[in-house]
């Protein structure tokens, strides 16, 4: 079970997160003008790769705010956690 | 009659506490501190089990863990017993009630030994490869083959024991009391790390503890006194825990770990009471290390199964622990020193070593010059060909091996003997590193599996590391737990180590045998029966990966996990198939690493607390009005409240008629309900719902439904405006929680512009609903001062009122069709409201009715319930439900899915009612819709999701989800049942006043 540095209460485990998936997916601004390979680009490709990953988190069972982190998927290894709305370290 | 094999006492037993216990019905003594398995030894049982496959008998083979064949059915009693427990673990106590597994009807005579007779023709695979054909009576073979597989009877009632679970947080946890454990517990307690140190036995000092020998010392002790002065010196430190009867069971990543501690299994059943009997420790450790030893090989002879047939090392802790010899007339066979150290123990004690067969040419080391000296015959460059004696091994027969070690020559030589010790040197116990996904590597010059790559903050030291004398042992723990724990003092100063063994070994994966190998019984692992031929037969056949040789000949799928004999499946692949070990890859070790009791797993979460319950204010009303309950998400919502002898049916459909005829009311205090606050609240739900909400004035409701990205229903409710910047949403009672996870989600990630903040209220508010024609005035009374004119208080409107000086809000709004009245007043007044509904509805036949009768009235209006109505694949527009997408939003979570090629299909499945040919037939729910039932296959158009006897249409209804059903208004269907097809036509989901008559009636 991962230990998670959730950037507003700090290192919490595993069981008081949910995961969210794939970060840095942007929901098109103007839906209707995309074609449907356009749209179905956004609601269902998603990334499963063997190495730095980033993804989505829920602190649900603590402050309930969402946030970013930079998983090895390969090693379940935290990388970076970050807020919403910033980059991912440049280093990764 | 048994002998008694018990010589001397050790510092472990306690010789004045005699101890009675009974085994396979007979009442056998052993001493406080004995384990079953050397209690039965003290007795001269060595025959316990049968084996798997082959019903072949077997004996106690080790001293520990890693106990393939003694493994034993504990307790008679049905509520406690439980099988598959190693006898070489269990401590013996007072009233211990044990018997053989596996066995029919006694280990002494099994009927199943037939399958040893039969066994030519039941190799690997045998039961793949022959119950195929023909296909249709898999079946009946399944009958019998079930009835002959499985190991020991599990328990029939539920386990009455108490079991916990633990958090520990630690600094370094230290797994493993042997040598090396100690002395990495002391470095690092007394720099001041909190230190947590557990081992699976009841006492520290592993195997060290009972090693005295003269020929291993440090600093001029030996090692057992040396190692004791250790033990009581760090049992005093403060930042050391110690926890004995604790047997790691994984190692999670993050350095997380679970282990069991075992409190009472070794008391006295009448001392048990009321204890808590294990304890599943969840183990946070910033650094771990592992000095979880080493498991001692086996030898791969033909018929090295049998009873008396024990590892060396057993032996020799048998003999030094427990003070028991294993047998009258010993003999060992080795390929390294190991089997040397037993030999000196048994000479200490006068035990009789007949022989001594060594694969080695060359045996030089100082203990085997000892052994010698004392007159015993070493046979070197020999091999064990066959041993003899059905339920207890009376003698074997060797051969020299040819130079190479492939073959044997010369002549035969038969040995008597009643106990064979084995060694083929040692295998480091690395099952918790690897779990915890640590690299092996492969070292080739004693043919062993040692960490490589460390995934965590983790150290393996002693003999799981490969270090195998004491002075490698001791000189590499010190230098490698320093550099760990970055410490420069280590309070030890240089040791002195002397050994008497070498480290020399000649290791042959199978050994060879005079017959060819198709008439050997070379068992790789005991208690699944795997041999050495059906491994190469698995090679023969095509397989190479180690994960399908083992799954194909059963190879280590045992309770133990293949511990003994892995290695050699190993081997005899390489060997075989001409490849390097490791090449074809190493099993993977799963947790638990010994198994776990299920008690133990789910510590207190049983009962009532398995999960949590959620009861309305209103719950305790519902239970002295004899409601049933059902189970909504963790709610407990009332049923039905059936009257005098009335069943299911009968209830509802009285709660149906009055709810229509006169007054009804309902609990509904599980809707979810979410507060919305701040300035841009209708644009968020303009934004989150598909119809429009920029012009719901203050005071009003409006229905919406909330789809997901990709266009499908995921929840409905009904939001108020309660003020300018002030909202209340409701939601489905089971999507609550995911509901505001979702609005969320949005507002933090997506529309973090908004100003909109969201709290869940579901539990601040107690909710109830008065519906029917009579509802009106049975809310008047309750709030004399509101004025209840359909113009001033319309439906979909709502109200602040007053119950004496309790606010609460009024909402009039329905999910049955009737006029309908919600009440939402705080919590702790719910029941006490409810009950002046009740009062004020007296008069009216005020009627009760639980989420049946509220689904029954629902579907006759044709609403839906998101989640039995709609699964993840429905759109709005499937559900006929076009009127509440809103056409002019530019946007909405959603809407783009909505004109996708798939979603605007026109024989998507879609939302229709059905109304049987025969008035009083009702579907079953879940129940296939088709139209030609001569078609093969048939066309499954469909499903019935929702169906009822509607007591107030005097007919059954049902709504369901047809292929294009939006256009066959009229048609008729077929619902083919198991013995009748039932005749439908496709109608309107709207079975009662569509044009909503009733939300205004006046009585």
């Amino acid at each position: 079970m991962f230990l998670i540095n959730c950037p507003f209460c700090g290192e919490r485990e595993q069981s008081e997160f949910k995961a969210g998936g794939e970060a840095h997916i942007e929901r098109p601004k103007q839906p209707t003008e995309l074609s449907d390979d356009e749209w179905a680009e956004f609601l269902f490709m998603r990334k499963n790769i063997k190495g730095i990953q980033f993804e989505r988190w829920n602190h649900t069972h603590g402050c309930r705010k969402w946030f970013n982190i930079a998983r090895d998927t390969s090693n379940d290894q935290i990388k970076a956690v970050y807020k919403m709305g910033e980059k991912p370290p440049v280093k990764l | 009659m048994s002998k008694n094999l018990r010589f001397k006492s050790s510092k472990i037993l306690d010789e004045t506490y005699r101890i009675s216990f009974k085994f396979n019905n007979k009442t056998y003594y052993g001493y406080k501190g004995d384990t079953l398995a050397s209690a039965l030894l003290a007795n001269d049982v060595h025959l316990v089990g049968r084996s798997f496959k082959y019903h072949r008998p077997r004996g106690i083979m080790t001293a520990g863990s890693e106990e393939p064949n003694a493994i034993i059915q504990l307790h008679d009693n049905t509520s406690r017993t439980e099988p598959n427990v190693r006898a070489t673990e269990i401590e013996i106590y007072e009233g211990l009630v044990a018997s053989s597994q596996n066995c029919w009807p006694s280990v002494n005579f099994d009927i199943g030994g037939i399958n040893n007779i039969l066994s030519p023709v039941l190799p690997a695979g045998f039961y793949y490869k022959t119950f195929m054909w023909p296909k249709n009576f898999w079946e009946k073979y399944e009958y019998f083959i079930r009835k002959s597989a499985g190991l020991g009877k599990s328990p029939k009632e539920a386990d009455p024991d108490i079991y916990e679970h633990k958090y520990m947080h630690c600094d370094v946890l230290i797994i493993g009391a042997g040598i090396s454990g100690i002395i990495a517990a002391k470095i690092a307690a007394k720099n001041g790390l909190k230190t947590l140190l557990v081992d699976e036995k009841s006492f520290l000092g592993g195997s060290t503890i009972y090693d005295n020998s003269e020929f291993s010392k440090i600093n001029n002790q030996i090692v057992s006194s040396w190692l004791e002065k250790e033990i009581n010196e760090i049992s005093k430190l403060e930042n050391l825990e110690i926890k004995t009867r604790t047997s790691v069971a994984a190692f999670h990543g993050y350095n997380f770990l679970l282990a069991r501690e075992s409190l009472t299994d070794h008391l006295p059943i009448n001392q048990r009471e009321n204890k808590i009997r294990q304890r599943l420790l969840k183990i946070r450790a910033k650094k771990v290390i592992s000095a979880t030893g080493a498991i001692e090989r086996p030898l791969i002879f033909d018929n090295n199964d049998r009873p008396g047939i024990l590892l060396s090392s057993a032996i020799k802790k048998y003999i030094d622990l427990y003070g028991v010899a294993s047998g009258e007339n010993n003999i060992l066979f080795t390929n390294n020193d190991t089997a040397y150290e037993t030999a000196m123990s048994m000479i200490q004690r006068g035990i009789k070593i007949n022989a001594i067969i060594d694969n080695r040419e060359q045996v030089d080391s100082k203990l085997s010059y000892e052994v010698e000296k004392n007159n015993i015959k070493i046979f070197k460059g020999y091999t064990v060909v066959d041993t003899y004696g059905y339920k207890r091994i009376n003698g074997l027969s060797i051969m020299e091996l040819s130079k190479d070690g492939q073959k044997v020559i010369g002549k035969k030589i038969k040995l008597i003997c009643d106990s064979l010790g084995v060694s083929g040197g040692w295998t480091p116990a690395v099952h918790l590193f690897t779990q915890s996904g640590g690299k092996l590597k492969f070292r080739e010059d004693d043919q062993v599996f040692i960490p490589s790559k460390y995934p965590s903050d983790q150290l393996c030291i002693g003999s799981c590391n490969g270090d195998f004398s004491i002075e490698e042992i001791t000189t590499n723990t010190i230098l490698s737990v320093k550099k760990f724990l970055n410490i420069n003092n280590t309070n030890y100063k240089t040791l002195e180590i002397m050994t008497g063994i070498n480290r020399s070994k000649r290791n042959i994966w199978l050994l060879p045998s005079d017959k060819i190998l198709g008439k050997t019984k070379s068992f790789v692992d005991y208690q699944n029966d795997a041999t050495a031929k059906d491994i190469k037969l698995a090679l023969r056949e095509g397989f190479r990966s180690i994960e399908h040789v083992k799954r194909y000949t059963t190879t280590g799928m045992g309770t133990d996990q293949g511990k003994l004999g892995n290695m050699h499946a190993l081997g005899i692949i390489s060997e075989t198939a001409g490849t390097k070990m490791g090449e074809h890859g190493t099993t993977t070790f799963r947790p638990p690493y010994t198994p776990l009791t299920f008690g133990t797993i789910v510590g207190r979460n049983v009962g009532e607390f398995f999960d949590i319950t959620r009861r309305t204010p209103i719950h305790d009303w519902h239970v002295a009005n004899n409601a049933k309950f059902e189970n909504v998400g963790q709610w407990k919502r009332a049923w039905y409240y059936p009257k005098e002898n009335e069943n299911m049916h009968q209830a509802v459909q009285r709660e149906s008629k009055a709810a229509r005829e006169c007054a009804g009311i309902l609990d509904a205090s599980t809707l979810g309900k979410i507060d919305i606050q701040g300035t841009d609240t209708s644009e968020f739900l303009n934004r989150v719902y598909t119809n429009a909400w920029s012009k719901l004035a203050i005071g009003k409701c409006r229905y919406g439904i909330m789809l997901n990205e990709d266009g499908m229903v995921y929840d409905d409710g009904v939001t108020t405006r309660l003020d300018e910047n002030h909202y209340i949403m409701t939601t489905t009672t089971g999507g609550a929680a995911n509901v505001l996870g979702k609005l969320e989600d949005y507002l933090q990630t997506e529309w973090p512009e908004l100003d909109v903040y969201l709290s869940s209220v579901t539990d601040h508010y107690a909710t109830i609903s008065v519906c029917g024609p009579h509802s009106k005035k049975i809310v008047s009374k309750i709030f004399p001062d509101l004025d209840f004119s359909d113009e001033k208080f319309p439906h979909m409107s709502f109200k602040n009122a007053k119950i004496g000086q309790i606010k609460c809000r009024v909402m009039r709004i329905s999910f049955t069709g009737e006029q309908s009245y919600e009440i939402n007043i705080q919590s702790n007044y719910g029941k006490s409201v409810w009950e002046k509904c009740m009062e004020a509805g007296k008069n009216f036949d005020i009627t009760p009715y639980g989420t049946e009768t509220m689904h029954l009235l629902r579907a006759e209006k044709g609403f839906i319930i998101v989640g039995q109505d709609t699964d993840a694949t429905m759109t709005p527009i499937d559900l006929q439900m076009d009127w509440i997408v809103s056409k002019k939003k530019y946007d909405f979570i959603g809407k783009r899915s909505l004109y996708r090629s798939d979603t605007i299909k026109d024989d998507r499945k879609q939302l229709v009612g059905l109304l049987t040919e025969n008035p009083d037939e009702v579907l079953e729910e879940g129940a296939q819709i088709v139209a030609d039932i001569k078609k093969s296959p048939i066309e499954m158009l469909g499903h019935v999701t929702s169906s009822y006897y509607s007591p107030n249409l005097n007919k059954s209804i049902a709504l369901g989800v047809v292929k294009g059903g939006k256009k066959m208004l009229g048609q008729k269907l077929i619902i083919p049942m198991e013995n009748k097809n039932i005749n439908v036509t496709v109608a309107d989901p709207v079975f009662l006043d569509k044009e909503g008559k009733r939300l205004n009636a006046k009585l």
